[in-house]
């Protein structure tokens, strides 16, 4: 079956997206993926939770990519999320400094993943949120959704995505407080309490 | 009954089909594979039933997903776009030459951005804890690498050409040789994690991964070419592959499109 795409005049097809497959974890994933907070900042927060799948069982071969503004709501332009060792070619790790936004987090063998980054800052017309990307063997094509703080109820309700969402659809993109600065979230990829998924046009 | 090849071939052909009539019957050209493909059987519990929820990013530019992280020279070593050179020795297998230019959907360079691969090695292993193929490991080749792309989007590799090598998606299946590729654009939204394969390769009409793209078309822009302009005289075997990242990025919202 041969198409023709429907773009117009100078319109680049896209290159198809495929599984990451079950062997990334000795090349995607580096140390230090989910630190992404600059050492002892104030506004740390820790977020965690499990990936699912649709038999209820946690994912031992996913790893999420997050990425979120500072807490001014400005994005990071700086580089630096995977230095390495100009001598060794091995990874440094991050400098402890400077907040790069971005982080990789694969779960452990029993589906548990977590990371430490700088509460995000509200943007545009949004409640505050980090970006998730989510890849797994077995998923052909990666999907995103956002971890939003359950903390202000004003700007959740004002959200332009959260508001066209169901009560029950909605709360699973609402991280739990667990305690002063600890959030969980959980990924559920099939059947009840299905995480939303979105995509971007 | 264990799962056939000739199971998974009708499989395939029945999802091929109700591609044509979906097609025929006026639906959009479909680019990426469904992630329900019932073929890949690692998929079946491992897709979303509910369809993702739409945003239209021209309504919203302060967005962080139309923005993208940035990585720099500090993120890079100096051989690691040379993966025949990660150890003291010399990897065993055809040395090939990977090059290519990153693009957007409107064909401009991406220019900048990280691009990560891996592989399993000449004879189909990997380097990777879990793999039980039985396949030698090759104590000179990792299978690793990473570069930034130029200031034309372009990126290039040196390495070695993978093996195929077996799963157990069914009894008998074989991955066609392939690299796989991570890929970061302008925007977040353009992120793409996709397989390179190699021109000609037997195995590609058995396997349920590459199939699982519908469009012939679509599937047929996932082979590299074979460059001899790339070949590197008594070195290596040149292939080009040029990636395209799909997706809105903030120029969408001032072109409107
Ligand atoms: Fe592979």
């Amino acid at each position: 079956m041969t198409t023709t795409d429907p773009g117009g005049p100078g319109t680049a097809l896209p290159t198809p997206s495929h599984t990451v497959g079950p062997f990334y974890g000795y090349a995607l994933p580096f140390p230090g993926g989910g630190d992404i907070a600059p050492l002892g900042h104030p506004d740390t927060l820790t977020l965690r939770g499990y990936v699912y799948d649709g038999a209820g069982d946690p994912l031992p071969d996913a790893f999420l990519e997050l990425w979120g503004p500072d807490p001014a709501g400005n994005v990071p332009d700086v580089d630096g999320s995977l230095r390495r060792d100009q001598a060794t070619g091995g990874h440094l790790g991050r400098n402890g400094v400077e907040f790069t936004g971005w982080g990789r987090v694969q779960t452990d063998a029993d589906g548990h993943w977590y990371a430490r980054t700088l509460r995000p800052g509200a943007r545009g017309r949004s409640a505050p949120y980090v970006s998730v990307c989510v890849f797994a063997r077995g998923l052909l094509t990666h999907l995103f959704t956002r971890i939003y703080l359950p903390d202000d109820e004003a700007a959740l309700a004002a959200d332009p995505l959260l508001s066209r969402l169901p009560d029950a659809r909605r709360d699973t993109l609402v991280a739990a407080r667990e305690r002063d600065g600890v959030y969980r979230f959980d990924i559920r990829l099939q059947g009840e309490g299905e995480t939303v998924f979105l995509e971007f046009a | 009954m264990p799962l056939t090849q000739q199971d998974i071939d009708a499989e395939i052909a029945a999802e091929h089909a109700a591609y044509a009539r979906r097609v025929a019957d006026g639906a959009p050209v479909e680019h990426h594979p469904r992630r329900d493909y019932a073929p890949y059987r690692s998929s079946a519990l491992r897709h979303p039933r509910q369809p993702p929820v739409t945003i239209d990013v021209r309504r919203d530019p302060e967005l962080v997903e139309l923005r993208s992280p940035a990585f720099g020279e500090r993120d890079l070593s100096a051989v690691d776009d040379d993966l025949t050179r990660h150890h003291h020795g010399e990897p065993i297998g055809e040395r090939i030459t990977v090059s290519g230019r990153l693009l957007d959907r409107q064909g401009r360079p991406v220019r900048g951005q990280l691009v990560e691969i891996w592989q399993a090695n000449a004879a189909g292993r990997y380097a990777h804890r879990r793999e039980q193929h039985d396949a030698p490991l090759d104590p000179n080749f990792t299978g690793v690498g990473r570069t930034l792309t130029g200031p034309d989007g372009s990126y290039r590799f040196t390495t070695v050409r993978p093996g195929p090598y077996p799963w157990r998606n069914h009894v008998g299946a074989w991955r066609p040789a392939h690299i796989h590729f991570s890929l970061f654009g302008p925007a977040f939204t353009q992120r793409l994690v996709t397989q390179m394969y190699f021109p000609n390769d037997p195995l590609f009409r058995y396997d349920p991964i590459l199939q699982s793209v519908t469009d012939d078309a679509a599937r047929q822009r996932l082979v590299a070419v074979y460059d001899h302009g790339l070949s590197v005289p008594e070195f290596s075997l040149g292939y080009r592959w040029d990636i395209v990242l799909d997706g809105p990025d903030a120029t969408w919202i001032e072109e409107g499109r």
